[in-house]
């Protein structure tokens, strides 16, 4: 399965990334779709990249900036008399 | 997007300055977080930024948004940090490469319809940062700001001097290169067991 990589996977590939951020033209994205439908390979590297993308940002969210790391952020900026104001 | 008085920050104003600070140091901690991997650093990354950025704002004309001005700014200092870790001063390291080059995927692994719990685990996350952390560093500055920080090619590549045709080929091979990570680490945990018992 994994030596099954066309000519045609290659040009998808080259697209993928622009594909995936919905950058393409309609009529790229039509031949895209049009060789996802018959390459079960190029399919599965489309939805686990998007995945991938979608996982990495996913912990964005919850990496806040702690508490500690603010107050010396602004002790070190001089800006302490600021710490109470509500973000 | 907030938006702040230019005058204001140039003439000094500690609450506008404070307010900027408040807007921009979560993801500019997040950004030091993936970039250098540990809390010390991302912390550092923080500090000099906002320090940098209170020195040079009254030489700041403008010309690229705020928002861009300090990822400029935070991206130098994680790049600075990164060097001096490996212990090596090579300024060729973030020139734009020769090559388009994308390698072709290897793993062929559905695991995108695990469910959510699964691909939110603690090891998942676990093999997610160390994919992440061995990520060459010129792929590894284009992601963070594109995937992470979610800043348009534009930006990125306004950021990091880059062409936007760059930023968009260095984004393709840090994408393939974690989508194949993942891949080789959900197919280890996805493959039936075949030893047989005992």
């Amino acid at each position: 399965m994994a030596d099954h990589y066309h000519e045609n996977c290659q040009a998808l590939l080259g697209s993928l990334s622009e594909y995936i951020d919905g950058e393409l033209p309609p009529g790229l994205c039509a031949e895209i779709e049009k060789h996802l439908e018959g390459c079960e390979n190029c399919r599965v590297v489309l939805n686990t990249t998007k995945r991938t993308i979608d996982l990495v940002q996913v912990p964005a969210v919850e990496e806040a900036l702690p508490k500690d790391v603010r107050e010396r952020l602004f002790l070190r900026l001089n800006l302490d008399d600021f710490l109470e104001q509500k973000k | 997007m907030e938006e702040f008085s230019l005058d204001a920050l140039r003439s000094g104003d500690r609450a506008e300055f404070a307010r900027l600070v408040d807007t921009y140091s979560t993801p500019i901690y997040r950004l030091g977080l993936k970039m250098l991997g540990n809390q010390q650093d991302a912390e550092d990354v923080l500090q000099n930024t906002f320090l940098n950025a209170l020195t040079h704002l009254k030489d700041f004309e403008g010309r690229s948004s705020i928002s861009t001005w300090l990822y400029r700014i935070a991206s130098n200092e994680a790049l600075m940090s990164m060097r001096r870790k490996k212990n090596t001063v090579n300024l060729d390291d973030f020139q734009p490469e020769e090559t388009d080059d994308v390698p072709l995927p290897e793993v062929f692994v559905d695991w995108s319809a695990l469910p959510e719990d699964e691909l939110l685990s603690g090891e998942s996350k676990k093999a997610m940062d160390a994919a992440v952390s061995k990520l060459p560093e010129s792929l590894l500055m284009v992601f963070v700001l594109r995937d992470i920080e979610g800043l348009s090619i534009k930006e990125t590549a306004e950021i990091l001097n880059l062409t936007e045709t760059n930023v968009k080929t260095r984004l393709l091979r840090a994408r393939m290169f974690l989508r194949e990570r993942l891949s080789t680490y959900y197919r280890e945990r996805l493959a039936p067991e075949e030893r047989p018992n005992g």
